[in-house]
């Protein structure tokens, strides 16, 4: 590859997986030839990456969903999830691996938006993984920058008159957005109510919406 | 330590010119903010990323700034804010009188 297609990549997001003709993927034939050295020296065990990776993996939106839609139903519990996220998610045997977890609560008033600008610190023991977009280099360096345009492209228009918080999640706190219940929603179970709770309105990308069917 | 910083203080972010693992973005050094919370005290990450992980701990904050002071063609609500987490040696008092205006 020339200096030239180098320069034209850094334009373009980079691929995920690099898979040769024979479907090899480049990364992990180095992962692999890796693992057999450590396991061969006894440094690591067998399976010991993988199961790793699986509990790193595994836990999930639902978890996020589940503490949101239990301070919908009950504000003492949304009281002290408010002041001390970490307890308040031990409550419900939600752990959280995190130094601390600071809950921010979205209102007819202020609304609160989640980045890493550094890199892409995130509430991973609650809500899994972080979306692609939100490790993008666009993302992270426009949140902080012009926050209202981000939001109007995930189709989510904040009134002028609602106040915008950005939080840049760049050092040992992680965040976690408490949207705000929809309207309608007062006879509806808090399993149903969890159920209504996404990804990106806990980061603070959408809000929560009652869906036709329910 | 003990935090130096109150909510409420004014203080303004140090441009401290080091480099390697600094978790302060460039955006917000030189400007002018309020300490919004004081998080507790935090093993310092450009200790931690070169192994350095016996201390000392250090006080750790969040800061909010004025989105409109950070970017001066801001065109959002005048009261949009940034909140950021700040280490206590990289913040400077401004004006201590001006605690919980």
């Amino acid at each position: 590859m020339s200096n030239d297609d180098d320069e034209h990549d850094h334009d373009h997001h980079e691929p995920l997986v690099v898979e040769d003709e024979q479907g090899n993927i480049e990364g992990q034939i180095v992962i692999n030839a890796l693992q057999n050295l450590l396991v061969e020296r006894n440094l690591i065990a067998p399976g010991e990456v993988r199961r790793e990776i699986e509990k790193i993996e595994s836990p999930g939106v639902h978890l996020g969903a589940k503490i949101v839609a239990r301070a919908w139903v009950d504000n003492a519990y949304k009281a002290r999830l408010l002041a001390d996220g970490k307890s308040a998610a031990a409550e419900l045997g939600i752990g959280v691996g995190e130094a601390q977890l600071i809950v921010v609560e979205n209102s007819e008033k202020l609304h609160n938006l989640i980045c890493c600008t550094l890199c892409s610190c995130y509430p991973r023991s609650i809500l899994g993984q972080p979306p692609s977009w939100y490790i993008s280099k666009a993302y992270r360096a426009r949140a902080v920058r012009e926050p209202r345009a981000v939001l109007s492209e995930f189709d989510l228009h904040i009134p002028d008159d609602v106040q915008l918080i950005v939080h840049d999640s760049n050092a040992d706190m992680r965040y976690l957005v408490l949207p705000a219940r929809p309207a309608g929603t007062e006879f509806v179970s808090e399993q149903r109510l969890a159920e209504l709770v996404t990804r990106d309105c806990m980061i603070g990308a959408a809000v929560v919406e009652l869906k036709a069917a329910s | 330590m003990k935090p130096r910083f109150d909510t409420g203080d004014k203080v303004m972010v140090l441009e401290l010119g080091k480099s390697g693992h600094i978790r302060v973005p460039f955006y917000v050094r030189g400007h002018v903010g309020t300490v919004i919370h004081r998080c507790g005290v935090f093993l310092n990450p450009e200790d931690l990323a070169v192994g350095n992980v016996a201390g000392p701990v250090v006080p750790l904050y969040r800061v909010g700034f004025w989105m409109n002071q950070l970017w001066p063609d801001y065109d959002g609500n005048a009261l949009d804010m940034l909140y950021v987490e700040i280490y206590d040696h990289w913040l400077a008092m401004v004006d201590k009188s001006a605690v919980a205006a």
